[in-house]
């Protein structure tokens, strides 16, 4: 690691130097200064030119890219013309419908579930590391396992989830491939595959609730729900918004499980608006018009990241 | 965990699981866990090592069979040629590192100087590498690569090189925030000690800063590979090339033709790397979740 930092950090202590004798003995104060101030910037300049490539540089050119059109090489400035084309897009509402649809069903089942494990887990005498291991198994799976794993377990023939549902005798499903139950199946996935993370978080902070309130919650003759009413939930309501705003962003931004289960469809039942973004730019080349509708999810998305920056800052 | 004093104790006060109606109240509970989440997070994995067992109609037998009738382990074998497992995996790990290294050395190197050496901007380069927290990674992923395609001032196109997927990893404005968090808790007298004694900040960096620095590097590298390992929407637009993608990608863009049960085996394969480090690392990869995920 030494070996790479240092080739960048003498140049610019040599840069240093130079400027150091040049400004006289008057001067050594600012000199050291300036010295300091290079040596410091050599530090910083790596990270800053891969963030001023690939994230501030982007950034602004999502704008830009918005109000452009590029036709045989040429670049335009073409007004709102993308934002209005994607606006009268005929999925474009079946796209928002379709992200707050994913988004509602993974905060009652991706939110609700890990919630309700970990309070569970909590309570476990035995086995907790166990178990823990095994909620949290599946987020390390490369995605592409998990996904197609649930794909073969969700077709309707031979699948396995079908096979358990005539096992009890229920009503069996076509999961994916109905518009009915694919989006709800892409959720069930979705959340398998990613709710470990968000059960050892609040496992974390249902370990911090001092055992004194539990205590004074019996005392009061606090039922079972009682406590966790009045005492589990509002000593983890902190984490509890936190995580939900951290899940909306998250979820709001869904690819990989509609690409890799649905390709948006049944009759487009899955199609969410970053499926439609790829769609514009990776499908029909148009990337004006990709940057337009990436523009709607990011005024969207940047109030619920705005307050979580705010909420986290209260909570530090 | 064994020991329940009043400070840690739970919903469910130690006392009434002592009794004898909770004793066997909590065995009950205990045991249906136990089952349960053995058949949800295992019975799955169960499920995928057992199908690359079986045959090409076993696999699509309906019903399903709970043991594979005639285990056929050369399915194994042809996975891991047809889709070409030792490359793919290669490439992953090729790129993993070769993030992680960059992550290393540019984010610390950045951080150390935010934190300690304090140059001027630094506030405002800290505050804008902190706001791309702020910007959902989907809605950059098209002008990133736009960006990618054709570099400003540079003109280069990295589509296709590992560039592509190493440099963008160290524009993480998270891995800034959880190093300079950590290197704000080391004592400013320190720095001033090791300044007398004629340290330089390179030599302060990498002698003292870094060395007490371990937990926070182990998390941050952690969380590195990992990333790569697990993205997939970045590698497969800028690796169109499936000799060049890592196996997340490779193995979805190689299943065409290739029989399910086939299918099946190869993504046993390809879970396995992620478990072992998971299995090997899991203390660290725990903690280092719940210790930086909510601070963001």
């Amino acid at each position: 690691m030494a070996a790479t930092t240092v080739p960048d950090n003498t140049t610019k202590r040599h840069a240093g130097r130079a400027s150091g004798p040049a400004g006289g003995a008057a001067r050594t104060g600012l000199g050291r200064k300036v010295r300091h101030n290079l040596q410091a910037h050599g530090f910083l300049i790596g990270a800053v030119l891969c963030f001023l490539m690939f994230s501030w540089y982007p950034m602004v050119r999502e704008f830009i890219m918005s109000f452009q059109e590029k036709k045989r090489g040429v670049t335009t400035w073409v007004g709102f013309k993308n934002l209005d084309r994607v606006y009268h897009d005929p999925y474009f509402w079946t796209a928002w419908k379709n992200t707050a649809e994913f988004t509602g069903y993974a905060l009652v089942i991706g939110f609700a579930v890990p919630f309700v494990v970990a309070i569970v887990l909590n309570e476990m005498r035995h086995a907790q590391a166990y178990l823990r291991i095994l909620v949290y198994l599946p987020v390390m799976l490369p995605p592409v396992a998990g996904v197609l794993l649930f794909k073969y377990f969700y077709n309707p023939d031979y699948g396995l989830f079908n096979h358990v549902l005539k096992f009890f005798h229920l009503p069996t499903s076509q999961w994916l491939d109905s518009s009915h139950t694919a989006m709800i199946s892409v959720v069930i996935a979705a959340t398998w595959m990613n709710m470990g993370a968000a059960t050892l978080i609040y496992l974390a902070a249902l370990q911090n609730i001092p055992g004194e309130l539990y205590e004074a919650a019996d005392l009061d003759g606090a039922g079972l729900l009682g406590k966790i009413w009045h005492v589990t939930i509002p000593q983890t309501r902190m984490v509890l918004s936190l995580m939900l705003l951290l899940q909306i962003v998250a979820t709001m931004q869904e690819f990989t499980n509609v690409f890799l289960l649905t390709k948006g469809g049944p009759q487009n039942s899955t199609m969410t608006v970053v499926y439609m973004v790829y769609q514009y730019a990776f499908n029909y080349n148009n990337f004006g018009s990709a940057a337009a509708l990436g523009l709607f999810l990011l005024l969207v998305l940047i109030v619920f990241s705005g307050l979580y920056t705010r909420l986290s800052r209260n909570a530090d | 965990m064994a020991t329940y004093s009043p400070q840690n104790r739970t919903l469910i006060s130690s006392a009434t699981l002592s009794r004898r109606k909770g004793k066997i109240l909590y065995r009950t509970v205990l045991t249906v866990v136990l089952v349960l989440f053995t058949l949800v997070f295992l019975g799955p994995l169960y499920w995928m090592v057992t199908g690359g067992l079986k045959s090409a109609s076993e696999v699509v037998a309906n019903p399903p069979t709970y043991f594979p009738k005639h285990p056929k382990p050369g399915n194994y074998h042809t996975a891991w040629s047809d889709f070409t497992i030792p490359r793919l995996l290669f490439n992953t790990l090729y790129y993993a590192f070769g993030a992680l290294l960059f992550q290393l050395i540019f984010d610390v190197a950045a951080a150390y100087a935010i934190s300690k050496l304090r140059p001027i901007f630094g506030k405002l380069i800290l505050g804008g590498m902190l706001a791309t927290l702020m910007i959902p990674a989907a809605v950059l992923v098209v002008p990133q690569y736009m960006t990618v395609l054709d570099l400003p001032v540079l003109h280069v196109n990295l589509i296709g090189t590992p560039w592509a997927i190493w440099l963008p990893t160290v524009a993480n404005g998270f891995n800034i925030f959880l190093l300079k968090r950590f290197f704000d808790s080391i004592p400013e007298d320190l720095m001033h000690a090791a300044a007398i004694d004629g340290a330089g900040p390179l030599r302060t960096l990498w002698s003292i800063v870094l060395p007490m620095s371990r937990p926070i590097l182990g998390v941050v590298s952690i969380f590195a590979v990992v990333n790569v390992w697990k993205d997939f929407l970045w590698p497969m637009l800028v690796e169109p090339d499936p000799k060049k993608q890592p196996i997340n990608i490779g193995i979805n863009s190689l299943s065409q033709g290739i029989p399910e049960n086939v299918i099946i085996a190869g993504l046993a394969i390809a879970s396995v790397p992620t478990l072992l480090i998971f299995l090997l690392f899991q203390r660290n990869i725990m903690s280092g979740l719940t210790a930086g995920s909510l601070k963001g």
